[in-house]
């Protein structure tokens, strides 16, 4: 309730400093592509069914022709001592939280991007060189990346991550969802290995209903929330967990799509360029005035 | 319209101490670039997937160009509000402008990860992103500055062009050329002096609506919608501080009177600019009520407390006394404390409220990051006092002046 009028008034107040820049907010057409399809796919991950055998993250970095150790390494159970995020070089990592009682199994939770519905990169690219695709997926274009790490700023995920030990061509490493193994009707690579069955890939709006549907089966396994179905505008990638998602360290976020009033701002003081045109005309009028007014005194 | 005054170069010694001081800076700043250049952003920088921006962004990026500010305000007063008076002032101003951008441009491409694609904007658009705007207005106004930069070098070359060996015979040509050049620039230069007002206003505005973008990852106390008109309000109350300082420096350095009347002229103009950025700021955080988190003490309260208290609050006194506004130490005082309220405030916007949900190493500027923004600074500090030992833009009473007239001009 608090939150909501919290935003209802964060609007006005986007609105009026948009007017008092001189302007009234209007959307222009979006460059980059951001394609809401219906039929969108999404990955339903069940942190209660997730063993941590951290074979996605092996499959992941095999798809992705990232150097890695061989399968059997990954059985280590000690690098869930330290709390991971994805970086250049894992795409996606398991972490650990521990049971809060005796009897219960840990907590292991998958972690890669979200592929936003709205996603904060998409927006804030200087270039447009992330873009979201029919199939769900948030893709980024090495051909346009200029490396400013603005995506990074703005992802309220922190999953971009960035090669910044390589002098020339460092890029931009995120989770892809193995947009060419699905265009070619396989598929993601995390999916396909999970021996659990935690992760169930299809459409997003399937998915959302079986979420629900678990979650009124089994009422005492999951907590009534599926984490991603309404965050930042809703994700791909949505979580069911026994606890709150606090507590598994992701991020509390709002129900408005990531970009937020920047857009309605920027297209506030852009719009059709109105603004910066009216206050050229004006500023020139200004201008003119006092050079004659200057002109009269001294003729005077 | 020939005044006492008159800018012209002015004839002293290049090196002095300080001045070794600073090319000692400004090389071991270069070397850091080249290093940077060589092994990539992670050799030089304490950066990190949860920290993508540094200083580099907080302070050579943001706070350059809002200490660039006094280009586009004392355009605005000299000639187009054309107060003639305020003359004096308007070329320091505009070299200090062209000086602190083309070194914004320079710290942009030195942080892109690929600087050597800084002109993929110019064809690949994204009307979304605010970045985009402020990257493409920044560019325009940069060739914008330059434009309006020209007039001053073809003043002091005209009738002077001494080309060396066998290119003697291109002297009255590139006179023929640079008067030419010097017609039509004044004829037209009025569009550009609108357009660098234009384009301030909108970059300086936009530069405050990059960070609302991270939404919850920004403090509050910093996070609001109306970033933009504050960024915009604190830059133009910054623009005039910057002229007072730069000018009571200057004079200092080269032994020269300061022109106190014209700076204790725009020095009263200070107080109700910063009052009115005050009073948005004061506004803004009673209307989102998030003076609740100055009851805690930590870094961001105690930071934002001196941002307003010894940033904003303390130099308003100092300016809206009528004493102090007319004693060069007063001016001087006040000067510095807006200029250094509204670093704080940019370094506060892009590091200091900046809380990225997982953060292993909190980030802190590295010996590399620091010493890029001093050799950055040193540099610029060397071009100052370069151009104007080389161009006439320092106004100095003409008796000592070389002659610097000549026939187009004056006319």
């Amino acid at each position: 309730m608090v939150n909501e009028s919290r935003r209802k008034f964060l609007k006005l107040t986007a609105l009026i400093g948009a007017s008092i820049t001189g302007l009234s907010p209007r959307k222009l057409k979006a460059a980059p592509k951001n394609i809401l399809d219906k039929n969108r796919m999404g990955v339903l991950v069940d942190t209660t069914a997730c063993i941590g055998c951290r074979k996605c993250e092996w499959a992941c970095k095999v798809a992705h022709n990232l150097p890695t150790l061989p399968l059997e390494s990954y059985d280590d159970r000690s690098v869930f001592r330290n709390m991971r995020r994805p970086d250049d070089k894992a795409l996606t990592v398991v972490n650990e939280y521990p049971a809060k009682r005796q009897e219960e199994f840990p907590i292991n939770v998958k972690i890669q991007c979200m592929h936003c519905d709205h996603p904060a990169c998409v927006s804030a690219c200087i270039v447009g060189a992330f873009s979201k695709e029919e199939i769900g997926a948030v893709v980024w274009d090495t051909k346009k990346c200029i490396g400013c790490r603005y995506c990074m700023v703005a992802c309220p995920f922190q999953i971009p991550a960035f090669e910044f030990n390589k002098a020339i061509q460092p890029e931009i490493r995120k989770c892809d969802f193995c947009f060419q193994r699905t265009k070619e009707g396989k598929l993601p690579a995390c999916v396909e290995i999970c021996p659990m069955e935690a992760l169930t890939y299809g459409k997003r709006e399937e998915l959302v209903k079986i979420a629900h549907e678990k979650i009124k089966l089994y009422p005492e396994r999951y907590i009534n929330h599926v984490y991603g179905e309404y965050e930042v505008g809703g994700t791909s990638w949505m979580y069911l967990a026994n606890r709150d998602f606090v507590e598994l360290q992701f991020p509390k976020l709002g129900k408005n799509p990531a970009p937020g009033v920047t857009e309605a701002i920027q297209h506030g003081i852009f719009a059709y360029f109105v603004p910066p045109v009216a206050l050229y005309a004006l500023l020139g009028v200004v201008m003119w005035i006092n050079k004659n007014r200057k002109k009269t005194v001294e003729a005077e | 319209m020939e005044n006492f005054m008159k800018p012209a170069p002015i004839s002293k010694k290049f090196f002095t101490p300080g001045v070794i001081i600073l090319t000692g800076f400004a090389v071991i700043g270069l070397i850091i670039v080249l290093i940077r250049l060589l092994f990539g952003l992670g050799a030089v920088t304490n950066l990190s997937n949860q920290y993508p921006w540094g200083i580099w962004i907080g302070i050579d990026v943001a706070a350059g160009v809002a200490l660039a500010a006094g280009g586009f305000t004392t355009a605005a007063l000299g000639h187009i509000m054309h107060k003639e008076e305020y003359h004096v002032v308007v070329r320091p101003a505009l070299l200090t402008a062209m000086l602190g951008y083309t070194f914004v441009a320079l710290s942009v491409a030195l942080d892109l990860g690929r600087y050597y694609y800084i002109w993929h904007p110019l064809i690949m658009w994204n009307g979304n992103s605010v970045l985009f705007e402020v990257g493409m207005c920044v560019m325009i106004y940069l060739f914008v500055l330059y434009i309006e930069f020209l007039p001053i070098v073809t003043e002091r070359f005209i009738g002077r062009v001494n080309l060396p060996g066998f290119l003697k015979v291109f002297n009255n040509p590139v006179d023929k050329f640079l008067r030419l050049l010097d017609r039509t620039l004044n004829k037209v230069m009025f569009i550009f002096i609108i357009a660098g007002v234009v384009l301030s206003c909108l970059h300086q505005s936009s530069l405050g609506t990059l960070m609302v973008i991270a939404g919850p990852k920004m403090h509050p106390l910093w996070q609001t919608p109306i970033l933009p008109l504050l960024f915009l309000l604190s830059a133009i109350s910054v623009g005039f501080p910057m002229v007072i300082f730069e000018s009571l420096i200057t004079s200092k350095s080269f032994g020269l009177k300061p022109e106190l009347k014209v700076l204790s002229n725009l020095g009263s103009m200070v107080a109700p600019m910063l009052g009115i950025y005050l009073s948005f700021k004061i506004g803004d955080m009673v209307i989102r009520k998030t003076f609740v988190y100055l009851n805690e003490i930590n870094i961001e309260s105690i930071l934002f407390a001196i941002e307003v208290v010894v940033g904003i609050i303390i130099p308003l006194r100092i300016f809206l006394s009528p004493k102090l506004i007319k004693s060069p130490v007063g001016l001087f005082i006040g000067s510095a404390l807006v200029i250094f309220g509204v670093l704080l405030n940019r370094v506060n916007n892009f590091i200091v409220a900046y809380n990225p949900p997982y953060k292993f190493t909190p980030y802190f500027p590295s010996i590399g990051e620091i010493g890029v923004t001093l050799g950055f600074i040193a540099l610029e500090v060397l071009l100052f006092r370069a151009f104007v030992m080389i161009f006439p833009i320092v106004s100095v009473p003409q008796y000592i002046t070389p002659q610097t007239k000549f026939s187009v001009r004056g006319a």
